[in-house]
């Protein structure tokens, strides 16, 4: 390119960039902890029709400032788009889509499994495998708590399930950036 | 009342009732001009007229319950058309927020969806700083509607107010206003390789009062330019290289010019469905130069290739100095405007004249341009005779033509013009109203006669509410349900009853004399003009089909 008669652009050559990612992603969004910034959210994502999966609020190290920490299916939704109706929210400081290379993402659940005396022994290895918790024993059941990513805790579901699930409770996922030293 | 001053506010629109009471006392004792309409749905649409007439933020006043449910329709209105309001209710007393009080309704709740943004008062010291917030959120960026509610008790409180010297600082809201340098350097580059260009210009651009911008840029080259509904006004009609509106009830020209464009330059304009028709079908042949203040709008309904985000004022200079650096060859757009000066030839806006005497619609607004030398502020209701005054008027100047365009609000014209005058006292405002959206909203015919607000009403009566009965009788076997107005009311009869002067007109021969003698009248005058009952309005691309299947 010579100056003074620089190249121009070929319109042949113009591309848009591809609308949806195909995979999970969470975004990590920071809020004003002001009343009614929760139903703001979740009105935007039912108004334009965006699916959220699992959803998790909790503070931050700064009282004024909360953490929503949501996941979705950039198979379905254009994430970009959501992340730019976010914005236009007055009470959205921050939103951070993670990146799945660069990210710990944890989440918790707890199940009630039925439990007779026979199966106890089994139930109590899976635990161990899954590096679970027991938390809760009855006559009848025990209840389990899991930590890990979303799909360990399905695999563990998985596992558990033919022996009687009686109740599943699951935190939604919350992620941090690993460190990058 | 300290807060709104210093905002500059000098007109509100409203009705006082019993949660904002305080309210109402204090002003009393301001120089505010209150504008006492009669119903709260009229005083939000005179808050959006006058905004868009002035560019300054219309403010609204209702109290709680009913009278905060009544607005709803104009802040939904406010936020489609991006038009900078501030509306503030008044809300039961604190303690009995949440316990069903009387009047209480949940409006931050209900207004969610459609506003910018919303705050309820907590702590009567937060008034000031809510007030400024709200108006500076209200005015820049994309503008908006911007709720406050404010509880009844709180309202009344005795607060120190100093007035506020910095600026509004919000960390959640700065909206980017400036365009990305190397992105408008690509798209001036594109739009000096493209051949069959076509700028497609939007309400944005009136928004941002960047009609001169938009101009210099579009001599840069011969470029055409087409605008949608809301874009009317910003570039001149009367303009050799205006296209004529774009989508359902626009020109072909401009419709056929957007399916053969190499290259579209969006400016201020969001490719909503009116404009788009069939999306998969919609500019095949187009790479997009989107340019927009919302990032939000950008690749929302159609991809943009070169994005830029940034408020057109800013931008359009950007592009235009970008763009003069380049070399460029215009005769290069030479075969672009033999095909559009075809199409202008074989499909001009036309329509069958009327015998005897009968007033055809398109024809009505012929006269009223001659009537008014085109230079009259038109507000608009909702239906044929919104599209026709599109198609027929001729818009050459910005903030001239004030109609509700994404919400579509049957009724937005005699409040919206009771606005407009208010704010812009010296022009002529003209209400071109449908008999159906009239029937609306015309107790504010009372507004205008006490408060002394001489708009003029065109009243285009063909006996129904006419878009719907050409929906029913293009697409539903003319199968006509509830589209008849009948006999009633008698509009002269009805406007003399509210004390305004009513005029009718039933013959093609009079009816641009009888506008100038509704003109030149006193005070607010009703003219109801009988015309054509059946006329349809085209061409027309009905709803879901691309541009190339225009009908009519």
């Amino acid at each position: 390119m010579e100056a003074g008669t620089p190249e121009l652009v070929k319109l042949e050559d113009l591309r848009v960039p591809g609308q949806l990612s195909g995979r999970k992603h969470i975004l990590s969004i920071l809020v004003e902890n002001k009343p009614g910034v929760l139903a703001r959210i979740a009105g935007l994502f039912s108004r334009r029709g965006f699916n959220i999966d699992t959803l998790a609020v909790g503070p931050t190290d700064d009282p004024s400032i909360s953490r929503i920490t949501l996941t979705l299916d950039g198979a379905v939704h254009p994430i970009d788009q959501v992340t730019k109706q976010l914005h236009k929210l007055v009470n959205v400081l921050k939103i951070r889509d993670m990146e799945p290379d660069e990210t710990v993402a944890r989440e918790m659940a707890m199940f009630k499994v039925s439990a007779a005396v026979e199966n106890r022994a089994e139930i109590i290895q899976f635990a161990e495998i899954f590096r679970a918790k027991i938390i809760d024993v009855a006559r009848r059941s025990m209840t389990i708590e899991v930590t890990g990513s979303a799909e360990k805790i399905e695999a563990f579901e998985r596992m558990i399930r033919p022996h009687g699930l009686v109740e599943m409770v699951r935190t939604g996922e919350i992620a941090i950036a690993r460190g990058n030293d | 009342m300290e807060s709104l001053k210093a905002e500059g506010v000098n007109h509100i629109f409203g009705i006082p009732g019993g949660a904002n009471l305080p309210t109402y006392d204090a002003l009393v004792d301001t120089d505010f001009h209150h504008i006492q309409v009669r119903h709260e749905q009229g005083g939000g649409h005179a808050a959006e007229g006058y905004a868009k007439a002035s560019g300054r933020v219309g403010v609204a006043f209702a109290t709680s319950g009913p009278g905060a449910t009544n607005l709803v329709t104009a802040i939904a209105d406010a936020m489609m058309d991006s038009v900078p309001t501030v509306f503030v209710t008044g809300q039961v007393r604190t303690e009995l927020i949440g316990t069903d009080g009387f009047q209480e309704a949940d409006i931050l709740g209900a207004t969610l969806p459609f506003v910018k943004h919303s705050l309820q008062v907590a702590d009567p010291r937060q008034i000031p700083e809510y007030v400024h917030e709200a108006f500076h959120i209200a005015s820049t960026g994309r503008p908006g509607p911007v709720l406050i509610d404010v509880p009844q008790d709180l309202s009344r409180a005795d607060i120190d107010y100093a007035p506020r010297t910095d600026p509004v600082e919000l960390g959640g809201y700065k909206p980017s206003v400036e365009g990305n340098i190397k992105q408008v350097r690509i798209a001036a580059k594109a739009l000096a390789n493209a051949k069959r260009p076509v700028f497609y210009t939007g309400g944005g651009v009136v928004n941002a009062n960047a009609s001169e911008e938009l101009r210099e840029l579009a001599d840069c080259d011969p470029f055409p330019v087409t605008s949608t509904l809301m874009g009317l006004g910003a570039f001149p009609a009367s303009h050799e290289r205006w296209l004529g509106m774009l989508g359902m009830h626009g020109t072909r020209t401009a419709n056929y010019a957007m399916d053969e464009a190499d290259l579209i330059v969006a400016i201020g304009a969001r490719f909503d469905d009116r404009i788009t028709g069939k999306i998969a079908e919609f500019a095949p042949h187009a790479k997009f130069i989107h340019i927009d203040v919302d990032p939000a709008e950008i690749s929302k309904n159609v991809a943009a290739h070169i994005p830029i985000v940034g408020d057109a004022k800013r931008v359009l200079p950007q592009l235009i100095r970008e763009y003069r650096a380049l070399q460029t060859d215009s005769s290069r757009l030479d075969a672009w405007w033999k095909q559009i000066h075809a199409w202008q030839k074989d499909y001009p806006l036309s329509y069958e004249p009327g015998k005897d005497g009968e007033i055809k619609p398109q024809l009505m607004i012929e006269a009223m341009h001659r009537a008014t030398q085109g230079d009259a502020i038109i507000t608009s209701d909702v239906g044929q005779h919104q599209m026709w005054a599109a198609q027929y008027y001729g818009f050459d100047k910005p903030r001239h033509w004030i109609n509700s365009g994404g919400l579509g609000t049957m009724g937005f014209g005699l409040p919206a013009a009771i606005g407009a005058k208010v704010a812009c006292p010296d022009e002529t405002v003209v209400c071109l109203a449908g008999d159906g959206s009239l029937a609306m909203t015309c107790q504010e015919l009372a507004t205008c006669v006490t408060e002394e607000i001489p708009v003029k009403i065109f009243l285009m009566n063909n006996g129904y509410m006419g878009m719907v009965r050409q929906w029913q009788e293009l697409f539903w076997d003319r199968r006509y349900s509830s589209v008849e107005m009948g006999p009633s009311p008698d509009w002269v009869k009805l406007a003399e009853a509210f004390g305004a002067t009513g005029m009718r007109c039933e013959d093609a021969a009079d009816v641009e004399e009888t506008m100038v003698k509704a003109l030149e009248t006193d005070g607010p005058v009703l003219l109801d003009v009988r015309v054509s009952k059946e006329e349809n309005c085209f061409p027309m691309i009905p709803a879901g089909a691309a541009a190339r299947d225009m009908v009519g």
